[in-house]
C-alpha cells in the first residue's frame, strides 16, 4: 500500500492540518517509507489468530456509577481562547 | 450488508404517484440517552439542565492526558435494552473512535463502536390494529458518547459551546429498513419508547432530547429495488418524524416521476414549514476513519452476568398485554392503551382488582385518561386515585348509581375528592329503584298529558319523551329500566 499526494493532502484535510504542496510531496514519501516498514508485518501469517488489545493480561476496568467529577467549569474554560459565562466561545459555525 | 426484504408489499400502505403506487422504505436511528447518574467514561453528571459547562470533567473537555474508564451501570442498561429487544448480546464488543471535527466535540472522535457492538440483531412488534401485527427486526445497538451542544443565537458572529451533555451515554439503535409507512414508523417510536420506559434505561422524554431519531426514508415501485435515501437527522417529536416522513416521500416521488435521480444527502426537518431540505451542500462524503480505540480494552463479560441482568427485568409490554388479554378479557385495543405506560397498567390493575375487569378498562381508558389528557395530568398525578375510581364503579355494579349518575360522581370526585359511597349518601345521589316512589311520578306525568298518553299508545316509539320526563322529575335517579316498564304499564303499551 502507497499513498499518493492527493490522499496526503486529503488526509492532512480530515485531520485539520494545513499542508502546502511542497510539504504534501515530502511527506508522501515519509508516509510511505513508514506504510512499507509496517507492511513487512504481512510476511507473517496471523489467520485465526485474535488481535492483541493489551501486552498485559487484563480486563477492562470498569467505574461504578457515581457522580464524583465535574462541577470546575472555571478550569474547564481556563485555557479557551475566548469564554463568557463559562461558554467556550468559537467562531459561528452555521451559516 | 446484505439488506434482505422482510415485508409484503401491502396495497394500504401505498401512496399514490402520477405514474401509479409507491411504497416508503425507512429505516430509524435512535439515539436513547442512557439513563445514568454520571457518564460513559467520566465521573460527571448527567442531570439535564445544569450551569454551562458545570457537568464538565476534565475527561470530557478532552484534555491532554485524561483517559476514558467505563461506567458498569451504562454496560448493564445497555445489556438490559438489548434484552428488552429479544436481541442477541455480544459477550465481547469494542469501542471505536469515529473522527471527525466539530467545535462541540473537543476530542475530536467520538467513542463508539463500529464493527463489535454491544447488542446484536433483535426484533420490535408493532400492533398495527386488531388484526395486523408487523415485526420490525432490529439490527443492532451500540453505546457511545455524546456531544456538547452548541448555541448559536447569543452572539452575531460566534457560536457558544456547552459540553454538558458531552461523554453522556447513548444507546444507538438502528432498525433494518422494514418500515413501510409514517404510521409505522410513529408506532416504532411509540414502541421503542415503551419498552426503554418499561426496562428504566431511558427516560425517553424526546423535548428534552434524551431520545431523537435519524429517518432514512427511500421509496420504490411496489416490491421493486430499493431507492436511494436520504437521512433525516434528529427529529426530536414522533408526529414530527410522521410529518417529515409523508414530506419527504412526496418529495422523492416527485423527483423521480419528473425523470430525475435522488441524490443520497442528509436532511434537516423544519417543522415550522412541515418540509424537509438539504442540510450540507458542499460537504465532502463523511470519513470517520474509524480504529479500535487504544485508551480501552475491548468489553468483555460472561453469560451469567447477563442471566443475572435478565432475571431482574420488568414485565415487558408484550407480556403485559397478553396477560391482560387472557386474565382480564381485554380486547387487543384496550390491552394496548393501558399497557403502553407502566404507571398506567399499574393504576388499571389496581382499580380492576376484585372488580369488574371490562367496566374497569372503560373507566380507566375513556373517562379518566381522556380527562387527564384534556387537563394536562398523567396517571400519576390523577386527581382520581385508582380507590377512589374502584368505589364508582362497586357503587354501578351494586345498582346504586345509574352510568349517567357515575358520570356526575366521577366529577365531583375529580373536582373535590373524598370517598364515593359517602358522597353518594350525603348528597342523595343514589338511584330511585323503590318501585311506589317511581310509579307515582310516572302516573303523575301521564295524568298531566293525555293526549300524549294516547298518541304514545298508537305509537310506543314516542313512549321515550315520558322516559325524558320522569328521569328529569327524578333528578336522573330513577332506574330506566323501571321507568320504562312503568310507562308501558301505564299507557297500556304490550
Amino acid at each position: 500500500m502507497s499513498v499518493d499526494t492527493a490522499t496526503v493532502k486529503r488526509v492532512a484535510r480530515l485531520a485539520r492540518i494545513a499542508v502546502t504542496d511542497a510539504e504534501a510531496e515530502k511527506m508522501k514519501g515519509e508516509l510511505n517509507a513508514i506504510l512499507g516498514f509496517v507492511e513487512q508485518l504481512d510476511e507473517v501469517d496471523v489467520s485465526g489468530v485474535e488481535p492483541m488489545t493489551s501486552a498485559v493480561e487484563t480486563t477492562m476496568r470498569k467505574r461504578v456509577d457515581e457522580v464524583t467529577d465535574g462541577d470546575c467549569a472555571e478550569d474547564v474554560v481556563a485555557n479557551a481562547p475566548m469564554s463568557d459565562d463559562h461558554f467556550f466561545m468559537v467562531p459561528k459555525v452555521v451559516e | 450488508m446484505t439488506i434482505v426484504d422482510t415485508r409484503i408489499p401491502d396495497p394500504k400502505k401505498f401512496i399514490k404517484g402520477a405514474t401509479g403506487d409507491w411504497e416508503i422504505v425507512i429505516g430509524m436511528e435512535v439515539h436513547a440517552q442512557v439513563t445514568s447518574r454520571s457518564k460513559l467514561f467520566s465521573g460527571a453528571s448527567t442531570e439535564f439542565g445544569q450551569e454551562p459547562n458545570s457537568n464538565v470533567s476534565l475527561v470530557d473537555a478532552a484534555m491532554p492526558g485524561m483517559l476514558p474508564v467505563i461506567n458498569e451501570e451504562c454496560v448493564k442498561q445497555a445489556i438490559r435494552t438489548g434484552l428488552g429487544l429479544k436481541a442477541e448480546i455480544n459477550n465481547k464488543s469494542v469501542f471505536d473512535r469515529k473522527n471527525y471535527f466539530y467545535p462541540d466535540l473537543p476530542q475530536g472522535y467520538q467513542i463508539s463502536q463500529f464493527k463489535q457492538p454491544i447488542v446484536g440483531e433483535g426484533k420490535i412488534l408493532l400492533d398495527m390494529s386488531d388484526d395486523e401485527q408487523v415485526e420490525i427486526g432490529v439490527e443492532r445497538l451500540h453505546l457511545e458518547q455524546d456531544a456538547g451542544k452548541s448555541l448559536h443565537d447569543q452572539h452575531p458572529s460566534m457560536s457558544f459551546v456547552d459540553l454538558n451533555r458531552s461523554g453522556v451515554a447513548l444507546m444507538e439503535i438502528v432498525s433494518k429498513p422494514d418500515l413501510r409507512s409514517s404510521d409505522e414508523a410513529r408506532a416504532y417510536l411509540t414502541k421503542l419508547r415503551t419498552i426503554l420506559r418499561y426496562l428504566g434505561t431511558c427516560d425517553g422524554n424526546m423535548e428534552q432530547g434524551s431520545m431523537r431519531a435519524d429517518v432514512n426514508v427511500s421509496v420504490r415501485k411496489p416490491g421493486g429495488e430499493f431507492g436511494t435515501r436520504c437521512e433525516i437527522k434528529n427529529v426530536n417529536s414522533i408526529r414530527f418524524a410522521g410529518q417529515a416522513i409523508e414530506y419527504e416521500a412526496r418529495r422523492q416521488i416527485g423527483i423521480l416521476e419528473d425523470g430525475g435521480k435522488i441524490d443520497q444527502e442528509t436532511r434537516l426537518f423544519d417543522p415550522g414549514k412541515g418540509e424537509t431540505r438539504s442540510m450540507r451542500s458542499k460537504e465532502e462524503a463523511h470519513d470517520y476513519r474509524y480504529f479500535p480505540d487504544p485508551d480501552l480494552l475491548p468489553l468483555e463479560f460472561d453469560d451469567t452476568y447477563v442471566t443475572e441482568l435478565a432475571k431482574d427485568l420488568p414485565e415487558l409490554p408484550d407480556d403485559k398485554k397478553a396477560r391482560f388479554m387472557t386474565d382480564y378479557g381485554l380486547s387487543s385495543y384496550d390491552a394496548d392503551i393501558l399497557v403502553q405506560e407502566k404507571a398506567s397498567a399499574d393504576f388499571y390493575e389496581d382499580v380492576a382488582k376484585g372488580r369488574d375487569a371490562k367496566l374497569s378498562a372503560n373507566w380507566v381508558t375513556n373517562e379518566l385518561f381522556a380527562r387527564l389528557h384534556k387537563e394536562g395530568y398523567d396517571v400519576t398525578t390523577s386527581p382520581v386515585s385508582a380507590d377512589q375510581l374502584g368505589g364508582i364503579i362497586d357503587l354501578i355494579k351494586a345498582g346504586d348509581i345509574s352510568g349517567k349518575i357515575a358520570k356526575d360522581l366521577f366529577e365531583i370526585v375529580w373536582a373535590e375528592g373524598g370517598d364515593p359511597k359517602q358522597i353518594v349518601e350525603a348528597r342523595g345521589m343514589k338511584q330511585v329503584t323503590d318501585l311506589g316512589a317511581i310509579e307515582a311520578m310516572v302516573a303523575e306525568i301521564v295524568d298531566a298529558n293525555p293526549d300524549k298518553a294516547a298518541q304514545a299508545k298508537e305509537k310506543p316509539g314516542l313512549l321515550g319523551w315520558f322516559v325524558g320526563q320522569v328521569m328529569k322529575a327524578s333528578q336522573g335517579k330513577a332506574n330506566p329500566q323501571a321507568v320504562n316498564e312503568l310507562l308501558r304499564k301505564k299507557i297500556g303499551i304490550d
